[in-house]
């Protein structure tokens, strides 16, 4: 998917080009944008090595515990055919709090880990379970605090409020986690009554 | 709701960094020591992110450059309107779900047109930060077990993220008014 999505730009960009007699721009475009994407990942330390640091300091103070903890209703309500005291629980609040908290490298490693212990409950191995797709829907939505990387690029770019992002992400993200909840309801119980597993 | 969201945004910040500083303190963390070693890992993460952008920005550029983008924008401004989805950040968008690198290519395109304080660069940032690749993360998660069948999970995921997509351009329509 990845590599057809990007020779689609390339092939579009220069078949539109060699129509337009644009090709200068786009040769001089190559080499400009290889540049950009490297002082922008440079400048991008600053901000990934605060966040890093005082996630660090959550981690080590048990926040993300703590976060884990108050989470449980939450969990419970959403995975019904998980037991609360089953491990994959546990790793759920887990993956389910290090994305509020922005841990970004974290959560994935948190969220396979949430996987194989869903697997051990799954009848079928080779299909997606309730709470698995479950997993999923809100993985991908996930509330966010704090956009990390966006704030560091917006600050690259002189922004005089590079934070303003915060509470719009919020907002967006809690609503996006809402509706992403209410589909998996949804298809979960067309597909229950369409009679597949 | 408008100022209360403007609030949040410049109290989010101070606040969880005094409360992570204070907790860590409180329960005996040597907060200074944590922090310098957690902070060490973040050159290697911006590192290595090199090599995604240094494609995904040659190829956004090209895109940009050839006129493509434009006729992109433009060529279906009627459907980015009947979604109220501004045609400007409509690539943006579509990206998204797909390659994290590509939509935040797209991000810097904004901010380089119409600047990263306007309405659009928020928006723009705001559609970046509010969904995470939903491709990536079905291929890892469901790869790293077996699954095979996935059921619904795709449909879910790329519904939400047109969901939030919309929700940003409702939030920021509320904050900045665009």
């Amino acid at each position: 998917m990845i590599d057809f999505i990007w020779l689609l730009l390339f092939v579009a960009g220069v078949v539109t080009a060699a129509l337009t007699g644009r090709m200068a721009a786009v040769s001089k475009a190559v080499l400009t944008g290889a540049e950009s994407g490297v002082t922008l990942c440079l400048g991008l330390v600053a901000v990934i090595s605060l966040w890093l640091g005082l996630m660090r300091i959550a981690e080590r103070a048990g926040l993300v515990n703590w976060l884990a903890r108050a989470l449980r209703p939450v969990g419970r309500f959403l995975y019904p055919s998980v037991p609360p005291d089953h491990p994959a629980m546990g790793a759920i609040l887990a993956n389910m709090s290090a994305n509020i908290l922005g841990v970004g490298n974290a959560a994935t490693p948190l969220g396979i880990r949430a996987m194989q212990e869903l697997q051990k409950l799954n009848p079928r191995k080779d299909t997606a379970s309730d709470a698995m797709c479950t997993l999923l829907a809100v993985n991908t939505a996930s509330v966010t605090l704090i956009p990390t990387t966006v704030i560091a690029v917006r600050m690259q770019f002189g922004s005089r409020d590079p934070a303003a992002v915060v509470g719009t992400t919020l907002v967006a993200t809690l609503i996006g986690t809402g509706a992403a909840i209410v589909l998996d309801c949804l298809f979960r119980r067309w597909s229950k009554r369409r009679g597949e597993p | 709701m408008q100022a209360v969201i403007s609030a949040a945004s410049s109290w989010v910040l101070p606040l969880l960094v005094t409360t992570f500083l204070v907790t860590g303190f409180v329960r005996r963390v040597p907060v200074y020591s944590t922090f310098v070693e957690g902070a060490k890992q973040g050159f290697g993460t911006a590192v290595r992110l090199i090599p995604h952008l240094v494609a995904m920005m040659v190829a956004v550029q090209v895109f940009r450059a050839s006129g493509a983008m434009d006729l992109l924008v433009q060529g279906l401004a009627p459907l980015w309107q009947w979604l109220h989805i501004p045609p400007e950040v409509a690539p943006l968008g579509l990206l998204r779900p797909i390659s994290s690198a590509g939509s935040l290519a797209m991000m810097v395109d904004v901010f380089r047109r119409h600047g990263v304080d306007s309405p659009l660069g928020l928006l723009a940032s705001t559609m970046q930060a509010s969904t995470d690749t939903t491709l990536y993360i079905i291929t890892v998660y469901f790869g790293s077990v077996g699954i095979q069948n996935i059921r619904y999970a795709l449909k879910v995921g790329l519904l939400a993220d047109f969901i939030s997509i919309l929700a940003s351009v409702l939030a920021v329509r509320w904050v900045a008014g665009l």
